[in-house]
């Protein structure tokens, strides 16, 4: 776990709010959480100076009252780093990191089709993975979703179209 | 010049699941590509979260009908990291041999499916004849040509016989003297070496940028795979090469597969050769302990990663999946730009997405006159066929010469 605790010490050097704060799962498995305030700095710096070269995948999270996502950022020698952040469901806004990581843009669009979720710096473009005809406010990843309302049938239409 | 744009999709055979590429055109070259997906979505995440573990291992493995294996295992390693299960030695050597066999599978039907899209209809006959040979191993092991349910929490559910592991000896030994002759064409023959070269060229820097995972990724220098920078199963007892190239196109594409498939069969022979015996599971618990785990799993097509969030029931709280092709798709527009229309079914073909069986219609809309027509995905391949043997590539010859050469090796 020494390749583990090296990576944990070079981020606790650089951003001294996190010393003590990466947890170590596994061999390959880091965990920490970071303000959203500070994300982005942090984020920038792990792709760009810190080998942290591929972006698996961002999982988005209804956690209650706040959104979360984890972006699973990997580095070419199989260490993972799960870097969670937080912000409240009642703004709803988030940055995307569409610049760095250019295939991170589809794990965004589905976010913010499935969780709700506004990214502000989103560049124009088809919306994915829902139809283009689906309903405005629904969002089928919430934890309170419970399906397409049921609506009767307009008049002349026939009932499942 | 004018510019045309031609829609192509949502529906047809070459796309792993339903997808609409927006293909700008400047005469017959391709200026922009964009695309729309989601056509296929089937709300798998949220169903996950309404099943047990047990039921999601069986409604994941049908996420992909060919990685069906890859999509289990990533599941089910994610969840014995949460409940905390050791899977004894054996069911990891017959995991690891049950992902070889799929991507055999998968290899020799990306092969079949790329010769058939360049006008090398042979290949495609005698490559899927091939793949046969590996689809009945699967089934003679598992009962299944695909889906093989083999995975379950804490292990697998079938054993392997004495006489099923001879068996998959003597099929890999047919198989590699196969794919030994399909590399000598790949490698040898001009009119193969012509077709594929040069075309959907991704430099090593994009695929870096825009995340090319797997073959797509390999055969752009990108020398990452999951199964040695990140072992699981019992990868970390095999010795094997990750099969890396610099040609950056199709044709590297197209060797990097067939690299691979030498060294599953080289994976495989290990596997058989020291596979422990003992037990193949442990009992796993129906309520899984909170907490968070991140999976990986090098798949046929690339890294399938899954996320599994636990909150101590019997239903997982949250599961995310990450498919290869979702992935290899950002690099699909960019290998599309500049190339010839002649050129989009080998280039979308060439990052191995899966094969429906839905043909439908392109509009091709002329921007100029406002005109829509129509044209289909078979029509297309047929143009890009003819498009170059008026350019002096024509597979005719070769056609005729490689049945003859497979007539002769017969097994």
């Amino acid at each position: 776990m020494a390749k583990e605790e090296e990576i944990s010490g070079q981020i606790a050097a650089k951003f001294p709010f996190l010393a003590g704060q990466v947890k170590i799962q596994r061999a390959r498995r880091l965990w920490a959480d970071v303000p959203a305030d500070k994300f982005m700095e942090l984020f920038s710096c792990l792709a760009r100076e810190m080998g942290f070269s591929a972006l698996c995948t961002i999982t988005g999270l209804d956690a209650g009252d706040f959104f979360a996502f984890i972006y699973h950022l990997a580095k070419d020698d199989g260490i993972v780093l799960n870097l969670k952040t937080k912000i409240p469901k009642s703004d709803g806004h988030w940055k995307s990191i569409g610049e760095i990581f250019p295939v991170g843009i589809f794990y965004e669009r589905e976010i913010a089709d499935l969780l709700g979720v506004k990214f502000d710096d989103l560049p124009p473009g088809p919306r994915y993975p829902l139809p283009d005809n689906w309903p405005e406010g629904q969002y089928p990843l919430r934890k309170d979703w419970q399906g397409l309302p049921v609506t009767a049938p307009a008049k002349g239409e026939a009932p499942g179209e | 010049m004018n510019r045309i744009k031609i829609p192509i999709g949502p529906q047809h055979p070459a796309l792993k699941e339903p997808e609409n590429f927006q293909l700008v055109l400047e005469g017959e070259k391709i200026y922009e590509a964009g695309m729309r997906l989601g056509y296929n979505h089937r709300g798998m995440e949220k169903a996950c979260e309404q099943r047990t573990y047990l039921q999601d291992i069986y409604l994941l493995e049908r996420v992909c009908g060919i990685c069906s294996h890859s999509h289990s295992t990533c599941f089910v390693q994610a969840v014995e990291e949460l409940a905390g299960l050791q899977v004894p030695p054996r069911g990891l050597y017959i995991r690891t041999l049950i992902g070889e066999l799929e991507r055999i599978h998968s290899h020799l039907l990306w092969l079949g499916v790329a010769g058939h899209e360049v006008g090398f209809d042979t290949l495609l006959m005698y490559s899927w004849r091939d793949r046969e040979i590996v689809m009945d191993l699967l089934c003679e092991i598992s009962g299944n040509r695909v889906n093989y349910a083999m995975n379950t929490i804490g292990g697998v559910r079938r054993d392997l016989t004495p006489a099923q592991l001879e068996n998959i000896s003597k099929s890999i030994d047919a198989l590699e003297e196969r794919t030994k002759y399909y590399i000598q064409v790949a490698t040898e023959e001009a009119t193969l070496i012509a077709r594929l070269s040069k075309v959907g060229f991704l430099s090593n820097a994009d695929a870096l940028k825009l995340g090319a995972a797997g073959p797509t990724g390999r055969a752009c220098g990108v020398d990452r795979d999951v199964r040695r920078d990140d072992p699981y199963a019992a990868y970390a007892d095999m010795e094997f090469k990750v099969v890396v190239d610099n040609h950056c196109d199709v044709y590297g594409r197209t060797l990097v597969r067939l690299g691979e498939l030498m060294e599953t069969y080289s994976i495989i022979r290990q596997v058989l050769k020291k596979i422990p015996e003992g037990p193949i599971a442990v009992k796993a618990p129906r309520k899984i302990p909170a907490g968070e785990v991140f999976s990986r799993y090098e798949a046929p097509r690339g890294e399938d990663v899954h996320y599994v969030q636990s909150n101590g029931t019997e239903k997982p709280e949250r599961v995310k999946v990450r498919a290869p092709t979702l992935a290899n798709l950002s690099s699909v527009a960019k290998m599309l730009e500049d190339n010839y229309l002649a050129d989009a079914p080998i280039v979308i073909a060439a990052i191995d997405p899966c094969f429906s069986c839905t043909d439908r219609a392109l509009a091709i809309k002329d921007a100029r006159k406002g005109a829509l027509g129509v044209m289909e995905w078979g029509d297309l391949r047929k143009y890009g066929i003819e498009w170059h043997r008026r350019n002096g590539i024509d597979f005719s010859d070769l056609n005729k010469r490689f049945s003859k050469f497979m007539e002769r090796c017969r097994i």
